[in-house]
């Protein structure tokens, strides 16, 4: 892909860093964390030197996320305060899906499906951290019930988490153009424009 | 025991009172429970605690540790105030009847005869009037004043349910509720056990309180009975053992009897010991005495004992007093003992008073401890922080440590508290340099040996003349000693009746003690155990569990002292015409010719019953002794006294008679009343006991123990906790007038404070096993707290009941 | 321990049935706590068949020792004390703890290693150390608190009910120590029966609610108590009623294939969105004005 000059940054490095520290270990704690949710799943504790080798490692890397996900968390929730155009767009987020955006507002630098996005990964990172911790015996020995409770939680939050993760990645893929912000920081104005109107022009000034 | 540890399966009652079978003989227990399961029995436990065998008990009550007298003279005065006795087995079967000595009396608590500065009786008024024909004078009517029976009547109406729960603290209620099922048993086809270990022995009225309960088992006519009896639960797997063979300082094996200082002519000391009997066509068998005691000697001296030697009578030592363990260490404090060989025995744990006793060990000139473990004693010079203060630049003890082989790495029999012998086989081999006890033993005599051979010596002869004819002289094997005890003809014994039959040939093993004679053709090292190893081989390694009768007799198992007779006095089981009381546990009966059932008669076997023989074949009178003659230090009959540590100013039986205060006859060494503790200070019961988790203070060297009881501790009820600020887990300080250790509070609600005489008793509990020798916690030792002084008749010491004071560490 | 003698009927995290054609007879220890005096042999036998030592503890104030089961302690007694009436009337209520070897064993329903729990046909409940990943939801999913964690090797442990020595016919450890004959071994039938028979006994001796404690919400168990008092199991340390769980349930039950179907739905239905819908590009109308804006 030919970048251009007047191309429009999304993103910071730190911030893409930031994110694919989240998204690398999100990634290898659903791959370990499945192993343990379902039998299906259980081979895939191999990717990390056996069944206790990711049992002891997943987590570590649960902290290493919740942390992660801390910053980014802090960078990014002031932009991703509702307004009433996110609602009237995912009013109407229906014909979005169906392929037709043409009646969608004027979004922001993310549009309400984002917010949403941000929003649910926020409160399911917190569940997933704290239950984490209720379930995490090489550390921690809490009450029977809240360690029951802790498991239920982890395990809920974590297959919310894994289908919001899915969304997240399949919007980047199937919105052509969006990848390369995560990538290299930068999108085309064309795709500003036609997604994010609103920080398009503020962008650019027109 | 009289009876067995398989009899206790045939008790419709049994009765735990001054013993914890469950905690202290989990093995045994077995038949408590199968009692329970096949016969319904119920289950009573009398204790300061409700401790493990109440925790499976049918009926519990408390009771003030050392007032067990006062409890059973309660119980004896229900019997016979409600007429709850076996009246054909009481008179016929005890000495109920007979006459006592008209100046025979009882004053405020003190029996005629006593010598107030010697702390002892002149019993000569402890007696029956006899006959001019030599005969005890009855009352077969029981109605004379002076006959036992109503002595005995009048002696214990004074405990009356009130005056026994004033002193015991056992509410009123509970201990007439067991009044009552233990009255229950005196139907003929009844019987109540009674289970008792140390609770009883320790306390300076010990052999009293044993002696309060057969009385009671003689009242409901218990006694020979299965299920019946007076059953001593023995605290080490061998101690009946040891007990057989000489225990006591002043005893012979077999319950001989060493002469005393005044006994110097060999006639006088057999005659002495073998009575005539009391009553028409009694057989008193002590009359045999001089059979047993002369092959004893010849056991002993071999050929050296002959009938113009009196065979080395006059070898024997004579002895002045009795050396029994309080006495030794008073000695060896005093200076006047300055060597000392601990075999097997741990004295610094297991003796009263430690200062005194770790004050007295370091007087000594050597210490030799044979012992497969590193004993407190064998280390009672290093210091241990606060669990033995010492310092060893002030000890000059030299201290010789013989490390001996243990139980399972050698052969051997053991005795159990049923009186059987059961031969045991070597598991391993010793480990390491140890060796058994008896290798080291016969080692050090060789050696002495040698020495006197070569350098004289004073009184030398009974070391040389020692009939020592063992394979290895330096290793008898324990086949050979077994035989030995067993005892052998050293000339082809013939029958009396006809010359020409030999009934044993020279050197062949005796059958039994029934062969043996008194003029030096017969050699027994221990007449009560001739049977066990016959020439038919050895009968304690018999393994047969066949029981006909269901009883659990078992008469071809291992070998029962004497001559295999499973249950004592058994001949009383029977009724006069020798039917037995109780069919359905049939021990022995008369079948018109002999005597036979299920166990060997304790009788003539083939005496009728008709010639009115009594069953108590070993008295001269033939019947049990309701009235214990002279035999008891402190009265024939008891009496509750104090123990010498008391929460009681007074004796509520006696409270205007200093005297009657505590135990009138007990021994108190010079220093040591001073030494007892008072009320004032000192104002909570403390009683000592063992856990089911340990073993003495052997098993804090082991870790399997230690892991399921790790820590010392001491137990105390939920009102004193709160009184003193203590809850469950606090570190506490248990002193009492001699020392003091350091515990956690174990706080429960199994022990409580009791109503007695008008004030509230603490009781509180201090378990024995820890020491600073072992893997376990290091402790203190307990006896740092204990009272020195004994029963006045065996001098066990008082462990049982003495005075203390508690605070929060 | 790994066990071929014995069938296995249950596995963890296993899907698939076991081999089950072979019918055994179903065991059963039975504990009677009105014959125990709390001597501990069991735990000292159980210590020394098992070859497990724990720690030297200390004393907490009661009789317990060790005061909790543990990875090298899979028995302890627990001791109860119990007014009742009178002063005097008391109880000491004295139960021998450790696993129940449910019928329903939430350890293995919760367990996520394949074949680190097993259940044999014979009813006990077994770990396989080797395959325990020590993620420690046995514990998680016990309705009687009894797996423990190793601190050394960070497996967990519990009573096998000596899966070894029953497997070649001999009674567990405890069952052959026990002086008075409280704990007993046998066929789960016999020891019902041999319940019935204790119950009616202490009936007579007047414990009218003497029962077996064999509770039906974790379908019963191979372990099973005599008590003195059926209608109050929590007054010797036993729950009234155990289940597994209900966040048990729910977290190893029906919701787990669902959330995996939800998950894999996801996946597939953006998937197909894909390819029904195509992607979301950038218009033609919209990069023709960028063109123009740049060519401007």
């Amino acid at each position: 892909m030919i970048r251009d000059p007047k191309d429009l940054k999304r993103y910071e490095p730190k911030e893409r860093a930031n994110h694919w520290v989240v998204g690398i270990s999100f990634i290898l704690l659903a791959l370990s964390g499945l192993a343990f949710f379902h039998p299906a799943f259980f081979p895939l504790t191999q990717l990390f030197g056996g069944p206790t080798w990711a049992r002891i490692i997943h987590p570590y890397l649960g902290v290493l996320m919740a942390v992660s996900f801390l910053a980014l968390y802090f960078r990014f929730a002031h932009l991703n305060k509702m307004t009433p155009a996110d609602k009237e767009w995912l009013g109407k987020v229906g014909q979005m899906v169906d392929g037709d955006d043409h009646n969608m507002p004027e979004q922001g630098k993310y549009n309400g499906g984002q917010k949403v996005m941000f929003w649910a990964m926020a409160i399911c990172m917190l569940l997933m951290a704290v239950s984490g911790l209720l379930i995490w015996r090489a550390w921690f020995g809490f009450d029977i019930t809240l360690v029951r409770l802790g498991a239920v939680v982890h395990a809920a939050a974590g297959a919310v988490m894994i289908g919001l993760i899915f969304v997240h990645v399949y919007a980047a893929i199937w919105v052509k153009g969006t990848i390369r912000a995560m990538w290299y920081g930068t999108v085309t104005r064309a795709w500003a424009k036609q997604h994010h109107r609103g920080w398009y022009r503020q962008m650019t000034g027109k | 025991m009289t009876n067995h540890w398989v009899d206790i399966k045939n008790a419709d009652l049994v009765i735990i009172m001054g013993g914890n079978a469950a905690e202290a003989h989990v093995c045994g227990f077995k038949w408590v429970v199968e009692a329970k399961e096949k016969r319904g029995a119920k289950l009573v436990v009398v204790d300061p605690r409700f401790n493990r065998s109440a925790a499976v008990s049918d009926y519990y009550a408390p009771i003030r540790s050392g007032t067990d007298i006062a409890f059973l003279g309660g119980v004896i005065n229900f019997l016979v105030t409600n007429d709850k006795i076996h009246h054909d087995y009481v008179k016929n079967y005890t000495d109920s009847t007979f006459l006592v000595h008209e100046g025979f009396s009882f004053e405020d608590g003190i029996f005629s005869g006593y010598n107030a500065e010697k702390r002892s009786y002149d019993k000569s008024t402890w007696n029956y009037q006899l006959g001019a024909d030599g005969y005890v004078l009855t009352d077969p009517t029981m109605e004379s004043p002076n006959c036992v029976f109503q002595q005995m009547k009048k002696h214990y109406s004074r405990y009356t349910p009130d005056v026994v729960s004033n002193i015991t603290g056992t509410p009123k209620d509970r201990f007439l509720h067991i009044c009552e099922m233990i009255a229950a048993t005196a139907a003929a086809n009844k019987t109540m056990t009674i289970l008792y270990a140390l609770g009883w022995t320790q306390h300076s009225v010990g052999s009293q309180n044993i002696r309060t309960m057969a009385m009671i088992q003689l009242l409901l006519g218990n006694m020979g009975m299965a299920g019946g009896g007076i059953n001593a639960l023995r605290g080490h797997s061998n101690v009946q053992g040891i007990t057989d063979m000489c225990l006591l300082t002043t005893n012979l094996p077999g319950y001989m009897t060493l002469p005393n200082e005044k006994e110097q002519d060999f006639t006088a000391y057999l005659a002495k010991r073998s009575p005539k009997p009391l009553r028409p066509n009694q057989m008193s068998y002590w009359q045999n005495y001089p059979k047993f005691h002369v092959s004893l000697m010849k056991a002993w001296y071999g050929k050296a004992a002959t009938k113009e030697n009196n065979f080395c009578f006059d070898w024997l030592p004579k002895f002045d007093k009795g050396y029994d363990v309080l006495h030794m260490f008073e000695r060896m404090h005093n200076g006047q003992m300055n060597g000392f060989i601990a075999q097997g025995f741990n004295p610094l744990a297991a003796v009263p008073n430690t200062k005194k006793v770790a004050d007295a060990l370091a007087q000594l000139k050597f210490l030799v401890v044979i012992d497969p473990l590193a004993t407190d004693t064998s280390e009672f010079w290093r210091p241990a922080g606060e669990f033995n203060e010492v310092d060893p630049a002030k000890v000059q003890t030299t201290v010789f440590r013989l490390p001996a082989a243990c139980f399972a790495e050698e052969e051997g029999s053991y005795t159990n508290s049923g009186r059987v012998l059961q031969w045991h086989w070597k598991s391993a081999d010793p480990i390491g340099e140890s060796k058994s006890d008896g290798d080291i033993v016969a080692s050090l005599f060789v050696k002495l040996r040698e020495l006197y051979a070569k350098d004289g010596g004073a009184f030398p002869e009974p070391i040389l003349n020692l009939n020592w004819a063992y394979k290895h002289a330096d290793e008898p094997s324990p086949e050979e000693l077994a035989k030995e005890f067993n005892g052998k003809a050293l000339v082809d014994l013939v029958d009396p009746k006809d010359p020409t039959k030999v009934l044993v040939k020279a050197g062949e093993q005796v059958p039994s003690f029934a062969f043996l004679r008194d003029d030096g053709s017969t050699s027994c090292g221990n007449w009560l155990y001739s049977g066990s190893w016959t020439q038919a081989g050895n009968m304690m390694a018999r393994r047969d569990t066949s029981d006909p009768s269901g009883l659990g007799q078992t008469l071809n198992w291992g070998f029962a002292w004497p001559v295999n007779r499973r249950i004592l006095y058994n001949r009383a089981s029977a009724d006069l015409a020798g039917k037995p009381w109780d069919k359905s546990r049939t021990v022995i009966a008369w079948d018109g010719q002999k005597w036979g059932g299920n166990d060997v008669p304790d009788f003539k076997g083939n005496e009728p019953p008709e010639n009115g023989m009594g069953p108590f074949i070993m008295n001269p009178e033939g019947v049990a002794r309701l009235f214990a003659l002279g035999r008891m230090a402190e009265g024939p009959f008891s009496e509750h006294y104090e123990p010498f540590e008391s929460p009681l100013e007074v004796n509520p039986m006696h409270p205007n008679n200093p005297l009657a205060r505590t135990n009138p006859a007990a021994r108190v060494f010079k220093g040591d009343m001073e030494q007892f503790g008072t009320a004032k200070d000192f104002p909570y019961v403390a009683t000592t006991y063992r856990l089911a988790e340990h073993y003495h203070f052997w098993t804090k060297n082991v870790p399997l123990n230690a892991i399921v009881q790790p820590e010392q501790f001491v137990e105390i009820g939920e009102e004193l906790a709160k009184e003193k600020g203590i809850v469950a887990g606090d570190k506490v300080v248990v002193r009492s007038n001699r020392g003091k250790i350091k515990a956690v509070a174990v706080v429960t609600k199994r022990i409580r404070g009791l109503d007695v005489a008008g004030k509230k008793v603490h009781t509180i509990g201090i378990p024995l096993h820890w020491g600073f020798v072992g893997v376990a916690k290091p402790g203190y030792l307990t006896n740092k707290l204990t009272p020195y002084v004994g029963d006045a008749n065996v001098q066990t010491p008082e462990f049982k009941a003495f005075l203390v004071n508690i605070e929060k560490a | 321990m790994a066990l071929q003698s014995l069938d296995i009927k249950q596995r963890s995290a296993t899907t698939t049935p076991s081999p089950s054609e072979r019918q055994t007879v179903e065991v059963a220890k039975l504990i009677d706590t009105t014959r125990c005096i709390g001597c501990k042999a069991c735990q000292v036998a159980c210590m020394e068949w098992n070859d497990i030592r724990d720690e030297i503890g200390s004393v907490d104030g009661t009789y317990n020792n060790p005061t909790d089961l543990t990875s090298a302690s899979w028995t302890v007694m627990r001791f109860y004390e119990k007014e009742n009436s009178s002063p005097f009337d008391l109880e000491w209520l004295i139960r021998k703890d450790g696993c129940m070897h449910c019928a329903d064993p939430g350890c293995l329903k919760a367990c996520p290693a394949p074949g680190a729990i097993v259940q044999y046909a014979n009813g006990i409940v077994d770990f396989h150390q080797e395959n325990c990943i020590g993620c420690g939801y046995c514990i998680t999913g016990c309705p009687f608190n009894v797996p423990r964690i190793s601190k050394k090797d960070s497996k967990a442990y519990k009573c096998t009910l000596c899966s070894d020595r029953v497997a070649v016919g001999m009674e567990p450890a405890c069952v052959k120590t026990c002086p008075t004959g409280a704990i007993m071994f046998g066929s789960k039938e016999q020891m019902t029966e041999q319940a019935e028979h204790r119950i009616g006994e202490l009936k007579g001796r007047g414990h009218g609610k003497a029962g077996l404690y064999d509770p039906a919400g974790v379908g019963g168990t191979h372990v099973m108590y005599v008590l003195k008092d059926a209608d109050d199991p929590t007054q010797i340390g036993l729950p009234a009623s155990p289940t597994i769980s209900a966040l048990v349930s729910v977290w190893k039950g029906f919701a787990k294939p669902l959330a995996t179907l939800a998950m894999a739905g996801v996946a597939l239905g953006s998937l197909f969105h894909y390819v029904t819908k195509g992607p979301n590009e950038v218009s033609k109308e919209i990069e023709d004005e960028i063109e123009k804006e740049d060519a401007q």
